[in-house]
């Protein structure tokens, strides 16, 4: 490659003909299916090599329609079936003929991934989890993202690291064949010239600036379960450039997490399950909830909402000692003491109105002469204690301190089945931006809203990635 | 109590984290067993450990591997463990890599030195013919009963060892899934012993776990494939077939009254000299992968004693090999010392080098079957 450096900015002179913004599964399926259809292709990641594949490399698994048995996923799951799951999830939040698209292009999907290197875990071996409605990859989605890297640099794809596009002008490629592309890198600025563009940078969920637009102050007391990278600057800019916004600004998944975990990438691991074995008090001692609500896995980011709403942002599960035993392994040993004062004492909430919360959850509970914990309940206790009442008087005590933490972002940009960008509101231009296509976090909540449907996001990603890379391609030879 | 070693504490943590991630659990045995031991005790990291086959597959796919803050290295973890437990279960102490080192030098040059003092230069480089050609330079009983000596005690050491092992990981017992226990349960195995032998020896014969669910080990990332488990298997199988060979020509020896040499096509000599070629192919092909290998993932204070054992090793087949060549030259008389020496070196340095992790990796395997539902 020859490079014409001046003044800290180098322009690449190698012809691009697609040029994939962001290395996760939606810009690495881009990649490959842009190059396999002949395009030259270059892909530029946020993140150094080390934390290379933005959240992907936290992911598990893809949700996956199959007309038969696969060797990773039993039983039948129709198209259908996946479609009307996303609709009852996301409501008319969602684009129903993206989701149609998404959820018959699902089927081919595990084994064009295979194709290219990613395995998934079969079923067969009896370990668990293995499930009728989602693959999941062997080894996480860390070792998918080094796959289709892989597969990617075998398929003549350049890839930059550290390579970061705050801004996109999408009208650029209207009056002309090619659109630039300036890049941020620790060598300074680079330049590129691409037949097409596919923006596959994520959404925002490290950015505590943007989150502050919607939760205030709330927002800094937000753990980011993934990727430091994922700032959302080009998002930002596309929306001001005049793409259609897609979802609720503001609006993430987030679940419970330890408070005492990293805040920043810190993936599945920091997350606190177990509500319904004890009771969950705020900074006063108080608590805020019903615990026995949910049981199922919808739990998990009910309490996430819930301590993101609630004043300070901090939670803290109590348990005795008999429930902590029913706790499922831990990234932390819960904190202990021999009393509800003394345990107070060391998480620093007053003790005698932690006391009486304690005190006053014991003295409601009621087992109606059932053994089975889950009828257990607390009669005219406030919040209520609906179900699940486990005991809480075997010391010695123990707290896990919990806060939000934010999954991903529900806002972004719209396409059309083409994966082209949309215009807000073109007048007379054309509804789709000339030369630029996005897929992954960044388009997902046209399909999925502000809801979750696990699997669900990753496979949005690698299908609408394959879709905008085929398309890029198609183009950018086109137009050669 | 005793007190808890560094490497027990990071092996815990390490586990632990696997315990609540869980998505290495397709790799191979060690994750699911390591689920089923929640409290980690010092005996499941044991038993863990050995299981563990270094495949590596599990390292690369880490989203907590450096440089995350939580640096979790399974593989070198494990690795640094088993180590530790073999130096904690040897008998009546661990010497270091250097002093057998020091050991095996010395038997590979020593004997051929004392061949050199102690025999009559006429006889020692005579060119020698016929049954008996051997045992008229050095006679037999001077070769068989060191020999007996030396691979007895490394088998009762050896066993000893194991034996304390199976006993730390649990005995008879095996650990049952029970979430949050704060101590592991052990039951009578869904399996016996003798149930779970079949099993256990087809997982040693042809290392099922080193297979990184299926696409082989991890060099480096990215990079997987089954050449280091080829290369182990040539080794393996290259060691067995000179047992057998050294079986078969003690069988004819004793009971046919055929001392050795024997002829090219003969029992002994067809199995020795394939054996000693694979095992020289399968030493080559593992010094190769461990010269690839992403340096990330080894525990390099264990890298002298495994060099060692393949020196070793490749010092016992290529002196057969070349005795074989030149048995019936002048220089068969010295050739045959060295041989000896590399055998002795193997034997006397066998119970307290690398050599014993097949053992305890069975035993490991073992455990392993009983429990498999």
């Amino acid at each position: 490659m020859t490079e014409g450096a001046a003044g800290g900015t180098t322009t690449s002179s190698e012809p691009i003909d697609v040029l994939v913004i962001g290395g996760g599964i939606a810009g690495l399926c881009a990649a490959i299916e842009a190059a396999q259809a002949g395009a030259a292709v270059r892909l530029l990641e946020a993140a150094p090599y080390a934390w290379r594949g933005g959240n992907s490399r936290h992911s598990r698994n893809l949700r996956l329609a199959h007309e038969d048995e696969t060797p990773w996923q039993p039983g039948r799951y129709s198209a259908a079936e996946f479609a009307a799951e996303l609709r009852a999830a996301a409501g008319a939040a969602s684009d129903a003929a993206l989701t149609e698209l998404l959820c018959s292009e699902s089927a081919a999907l595990a084994s064009w991934l295979g194709s290219h290197g990613v395995a998934f875990q079969p079923t067969a071996g009896g370990l668990l989890p293995w499930s009728r409605k989602t693959a999941f990859f062997l080894g996480g989605g860390k070792a998918m993202v080094n796959s289709l890297y892989a597969a990617a640099a075998a398929n003549g794809v350049a890839i930059d690291y550290e390579c970061t596009v705050p801004s996109l002008r999408p009208d650029d490629g209207a009056a002309r064949t090619r659109i630039d592309v300036a890049a941020r890198s620790p060598a300074g600025e680079r330049r590129f010239t691409a037949g097409a563009v596919v923006v596959a940078s994520g959404g925002y969920p490290a950015n505590r600036d943007w989150l502050r637009e919607r939760w205030g102050e709330a927002a800094d007391r937000f753990a980011n379960r993934g990727s430091p990278y994922l700032r959302g600057e080009l998002l930002r800019s596309l929306l001001a450039a005049g793409a259609l916004p897609v979802g609720v600004p503001g609006d993430c998944h987030l679940v419970a997490v330890d408070a005492r975990a990293p805040q920043d990438d810190a993936g599945i691991v920091s997350r606190v399950d177990g509500m319904p074995w004890g009771i969950v008090v705020d900074g006063d001692g108080r608590r805020f909830h019903d615990e026995g609500e949910n049981l199922g896995p919808i739990r998990y980011s009910h309490w996430g909402q819930r301590i993101a709403r609630h004043p300070g942002q901090r939670a803290w599960l109590l348990l005795d000692a008999d429930a902590v035993n029913n706790l499922p392994p831990l990234l932390y040993p819960p904190l202990t003491a021999p009393t509800i004062g003394a345990l107070a004492a060391r998480i620093g909430i007053d003790a005698d109105a932690m006391q009486a919360t304690v005190d006053g959850y014991n003295a409601a509970r009621r087992c109606d002469g059932s053994d089975d914990i889950k009828a257990a309940s607390c009669p005219g206790l406030l919040p209520p204690r609906s179900r699940h009442a486990a005991p809480l008087g075997r010391p010695p005590f123990a707290a896990i301190p919990m806060q939000p933490g934010v999954s991903f972002t529900c806002f972004g940009v719209g396409v059309d089945q083409s994966a082209r960008l949309l215009r807000a509101d073109g007048g007379a231009l054309p509804p789709a931006f000339p030369r630029v296509f996005a897929a992954g976090m960044i388009m997902a909540p046209a399909i999925l809203g502000s809801a979750y449907l696990s699997g669900a996001a990753l496979t949005i990603s690698a299908v609408f990635g394959r879709i905008a890379g085929r398309n890029a391609a198609a183009l950018a030879r086109e137009t050669h | 109590m005793k007190p808890t070693i560094p490497i027990v504490a990071e092996a815990r943590r390490t586990l632990a984290l696997c315990n609540v991630c869980g998505y290495c659990t397709g790799y191979c045995d060690v994750f699911a067993a390591a689920e089923r031991r929640p409290a980690l005790t010092d005996g499941d990291l044991a038993h863990l450990a050995h299981l563990c086959h270094n495949c590596r597959a599990c390292h690369f796919a880490c989203q907590y591997a450096p440089p995350h803050e939580f640096a979790i290295n399974v593989p070198a973890t494990l690795a640094r463990l088993r180590f530790a437990d073999y130096r904690a279960h040897a008998w009546p102490g661990a010497p270091s890599t250097g002093v057998l080192l020091a050991l095996v030098l010395a038997c590979l040059f020593g004997l051929p030195l004392l061949a050199l003092l102690a025999i009559p230069s006429e006889t020692l480089f005579a060119t020698q013919r016929g049954p008996g050609a051997f045992y008229a330079v050095i006679p037999w009983s001077l070769m068989a009963w060191p020999a007996i000596f030396a691979f007895g005690a490394a088998a009762l050491l050896i066993g000893a060892g194991v034996a304390s092992f199976w006993r730390q990981a649990g005995g008879a017992g095996v650990a049952t899934s029970k979430a949050g226990a704060s101590r592991t349960q052990r039951m009578p195995g869904e399996r016996s012993i003798a149930a779970a032998l079949p099993q256990a020896l087809a997982d040693v014969a042809t290392l099922r776990n080193l297979d990184g669910g299926g696409s082989g080990c991890n060099e480096r990332e990215g990079r997987s494939a089954r050449a280091r488990r080829h290369a182990h298997h040539a080794l393996f199988y290259g060691f067995l077939l000179c047992l057998a060979s050294t079986v078969s020509a003690a069988f004819q020896h004793h009971f046919l009254g055929q001392p050795a040499p024997y002829p090219l096509f003969s029992f002994p000599v067809v199995l020795g000299s394939v054996g000693g070629i694979a095992m020289l192919a399968g030493i080559a092909g593992l010094a190769r992968s461990k010269r690839r290998a992403d340096p990330a993932t080894n525990a390099d204070e264990n890298q002298p004693a495994e060099w060692l054992l393949l020196g070793t090793l490749a010092a016992v087949a290529g002196s057969g090999l070349i005795l074989l060549a030149l048995r019936e030259t002048p220089a068969m008389g010295l050739l045959l010392a060295l041989h000896l020496g590399s055998v002795l070196g193997l034997a006397l340095s066998m119970p307290y080098g690398k050599f014993v992790h097949g053992f305890y990796r069975a035993t490991a395997l073992l455990r392993q079957a009983m429990e498999r539902r």
